[in-house]
């Protein structure tokens, strides 16, 4: 046990110590938080002040479009000539052709491409004046017309859970959420190990090392070390990307409430959701995005966190377990990493399945291909996340069991049999192997 | 110190290893021979536990050897490397605490070998920055630093400058001289003489020859002697008679030297006796085979009568 103690230590510090780890681990949450948050930055800012004039031949929206503190409209009744427009202080020109009721299309001119949400703003605004406009020249009165306007909402509910709303689809999606990050994870350290057996094959460290310790405790001390390490960056991960993700969250919020400030109680609303961009704009101010934030915190409560994490943390050391000692034998059975061509696709072709299965789980998650799949240990680990998600798999109890002893069971198949393939590969070398020869090697007495 | 009795291993149809026995006796540099894919890295592969034997066993000591026997063992194998990435100083500890070295005690006999062999400076260097001799000395030095009871080199000598060969030489002797039982597997017949006492070679799976190296020169010598007397080398044949034959006569004025090769359990007296009479005797000394002969002739000219007459004993 000491020594397969000081084997995990190894691959664990060797791995961690690398330049390429810390960048990884540092530069992933970075990359994901930092590239959204700098994208929505971006989006938001505009470079100075915009000035807008607009040229509103037919006096359709003379003084009426609001502006904000870097958003200023100017108006304007007659063409403006290109080289005037160009040596104007203007930012944009807004051209209001004198059909716009009937054909609903205005152009922008600029000189520098205004962002989406300033995009976004100017449509909101001139879209909002607009209809007014028609509801007078059709004499509609505009309360008439906001009973009128219809925006439907599909309300899902389980027939056994009745007087709940059902977010089965969104909890399927996170569900899949996970099952895709035990896929990607098994694969990135997966081929980590087979890359480590390789490199003590080619450096011939290993007949030194297999003296000391049994091919099996090396094999296994490589696998756990190298778990540890994915569960260390893993952790770092969730840990950096919450950390900065507040940081952003907060900073975003700053932004918005400084300039909201400025406005108006009853334009709050409003001048928020179109400061956040394009989602935001989608929904009506009438308290939709309240809903949102309801919907997420139901789901929130539905969600078997505690369990989701649990068994995340099961079913991704159980695949990794499984696969990892599968790439642990076939990165003994070959002299290069060309060889592996050949044995990579049979572990991969299942993973790629289990990630297509748990797709076609979030909209369908009671189909006889989820079902197998989530019960079948190769593709298990992926699939059975989104039942895990969705709850399903709590009410078939039996099920989730199966899956989980099978999955045990399994890699521990699978380790043995990667055992004897690796301690006779590991010591053979410029053998071209075959399947045949894999075969036999299991039976060669130890 | 190191018996092994009966092994058998096959790998599928070929059959590596065929009723191998032999013995190792303690605190002596054995020399284990045998032309390439003979089975010499097979046995050796079983006797450092790395593969188990169809059947037959290994003795340690009289007894049966168990999994801590190869804390005991240090092995260097022919196909050898160390990780290229990792520093000198922390691979050489890693691989004396696998070996089952306590932290401290690894630390400062290392210390003391790179100071010995003057490589204190290359502690904190990647393996990858030495020179490939270089790598080969550290790689030496974790095969003993533990201390083992027996000692397994698999060509030790391949890698290294003639300097650096005989600084390993002088440790294997130096090791030797303290009761470790080495066992040296290699190609290069000079060392073998050199060095080993005891030697076994093993040709096709099994072993030809096996026993002191001393004894086995005497199997293969031809009974033949080098002569140099002063008298006709023509009255020198006629004396001889059916004790002997004279082989390559060259006469140098009065000196004549030549080859005398014994005929039907003659020996070295009765030719004398039958030649002092025509011919003063200047010099006699007998013909020894070298190793290097020794294996050529036992591998390639092996026959199966020979075997059996009993050069396996």
């Amino acid at each position: 046990m000491g020594k397969i103690r000081l084997i995990i230590w190894r691959e664990f510090i060797t791995r961690v110590r690398k330049p390429s780890f810390l960048i990884m681990t540092i530069l992933g949450p970075l990359l994901l938080v930092g590239g959204v948050t700098l994208v929505v930055f971006l989006g938001m800012q505009e470079g100075g002040i915009q000035n807008i004039v607009v040229i509103d031949k037919a006096h359709l929206l003379t003084n009426k479009l609001k502006e904000t503190d870097d958003l200023k409209f100017f108006y304007e009744h007659a063409d403006i000539s290109d080289s005037v427009f160009k040596a104007s202080p203007y930012t944009s020109m807004i051209e209001v052709n004198p059909l716009v009721l009937e054909n609903n299309t205005i152009q922008i001119f600029y000189k520098s491409l205004p962002s989406l949400s300033t995009q976004n703003y100017v449509s909101s605004q001139i879209e909002s004046v607009l209809e007014r406009e028609k509801l007078r020249v059709s004499n509609v009165d505009p309360e008439t017309y906001q009973k009128i306007k219809t925006a439907l909402k599909i309300q899902l509910f389980d027939i056994d859970k009745q007087g709940k709303r059902s977010y089965d689809q969104i909890k399927a999606g996170i569900g899949f959420g996970f099952g895709y990050l035990i896929f990607f994870f098994i694969f990135l350290y997966g081929v980590q190990v087979m890359r480590g057996v390789m490199e003590e094959k080619q450096n011939r460290v290993v007949e030194v090392l297999i003296s000391s310790v049994k091919p099996f405790q090396l094999m296994m001390g490589k696998i756990v070390g190298v778990a540890m390490v994915g569960l260390t960056q893993f952790l770092l991960w969730v840990f950096l990307t919450l950390t900065l993700g507040f940081v952003g969250m907060g900073l975003a919020k700053d932004s918005i409430s400084a300039s909201a400030v400025q406005d108006a109680a009853p334009q709050v609303t409003t001048q928020l959701q179109n400061q956040m961009g394009g989602q935001a704009a989608k929904f009506e101010a009438d308290g939709d995005s309240a809903e949102q934030l309801g919907v997420m915190m139901a789901i929130w409560d539905e969600l078997p966190v505690t369990w989701i994490l649990v068994l995340f943390l099961f079913y991704f050391l159980g695949g990794y377990l499984l696969y990892s000692s599968l790439f642990a034998a076939m990165g003994a059975a070959v002299d290069s990493e060309t060889d592996t061509q050949q044995f990579m696709l049979p572990i991969t072709v299942p993973m790629i399945i289990a990630v297509f299965i748990a797709q076609t789980a979030v909209y369908n998650p009671d189909g006889p291909a989820v079902f197998w799949c989530s019960i079948i240990p190769f593709t298990a680990p992926v699939v059975m996340m989104v039942r895990i998600a969705t709850g399903n798999a709590f009410e078939h109890i039996g099920e989730l069991a199966l899956s989980m002893v099978l999955l045990i069971a399994t890699f521990i198949f699978t380790t043995w049999l990667a055992g004897r393939i690796y301690r006779t590969g590991i010591l053979m070398y410029g053998k071209k192997v075959t399947w045949k020869e894999l075969g036999k090697w299991l039976f060669y007495k130890g | 110190m190191l018996a092994v009795e009966n092994i058998v291993k096959r790998f599928g149809d070929h059959v590596a290893l065929d009723g191998v026995s032999m013995e190792v006796p303690k605190g002596r540099i054995f020399g284990l021979l045998g032309p390439n894919g003979a089975g010499k890295t097979t046995l050796i592969r079983i006797i450092t536990r790395i593969t188990g034997p169809d059947s037959g066993r290994v003795l340690l000591n009289g007894a049966p050897m168990t999994a801590t026997d190869v804390e005991h063992m240090g092995y260097l194998p022919e196909e050898r490397g160390l990780y290229k990435k990792m520093k000198v100083g922390e691979q050489a500890l890693y691989l004396a605490r696998l070996k089952g070295m306590g932290k401290q005690d690894a630390t400062t006999q290392l210390k003391e070998w790179f100071e010995r062999w003057e490589m204190s400076g290359w502690w904190n260097k990647k393996v990858e920055e030495l020179s490939k001799g270089m790598a080969q000395k550290v790689q030496f030095i974790t095969t003993v630093l533990h201390r083992p009871q027996l000692l397994i080199l698999d060509e030790p000598f391949s890698g290294f400058d003639p300097i650096n060969a005989e600084l390993i030489r002088t440790e294997i002797m130096r090791m030797s001289a303290e009761g470790v039982t080495v066992m040296l597997s290699t190609h290069n017949m000079g060392s073998v003489e050199e060095l080993c006492e005891h030697i076994a070679l093993i040709d096709k799976s099994k072993v030809v020859l096996h026993g002191s190296v001393k004894d086995i020169r005497k199997q293969f010598s031809n009974a033949t002697y080098k002569v140099e007397f002063l008298g006709s080398a023509v009255s020198f044949a006629d004396a001889l008679a059916f004790h002997g034959e004279l082989l390559d006569p060259k006469q140098d004025g009065q000196i004549c030297s030549a080859r005398v090769r014994l005929l039907h359990g003659a020996t070295l007296n009765n030719v004398l006796a039958a030649t002092l009479p025509v011919a003063q005797i200047l010099g006699v000394h007998e013909e020894v085979p070298s190793m290097h002969e020794i294996f050529i002739r036992a591998v390639s000219d092996r026959d199966p009568a020979q075997v059996a007459m009993g050069v396996t004993e």
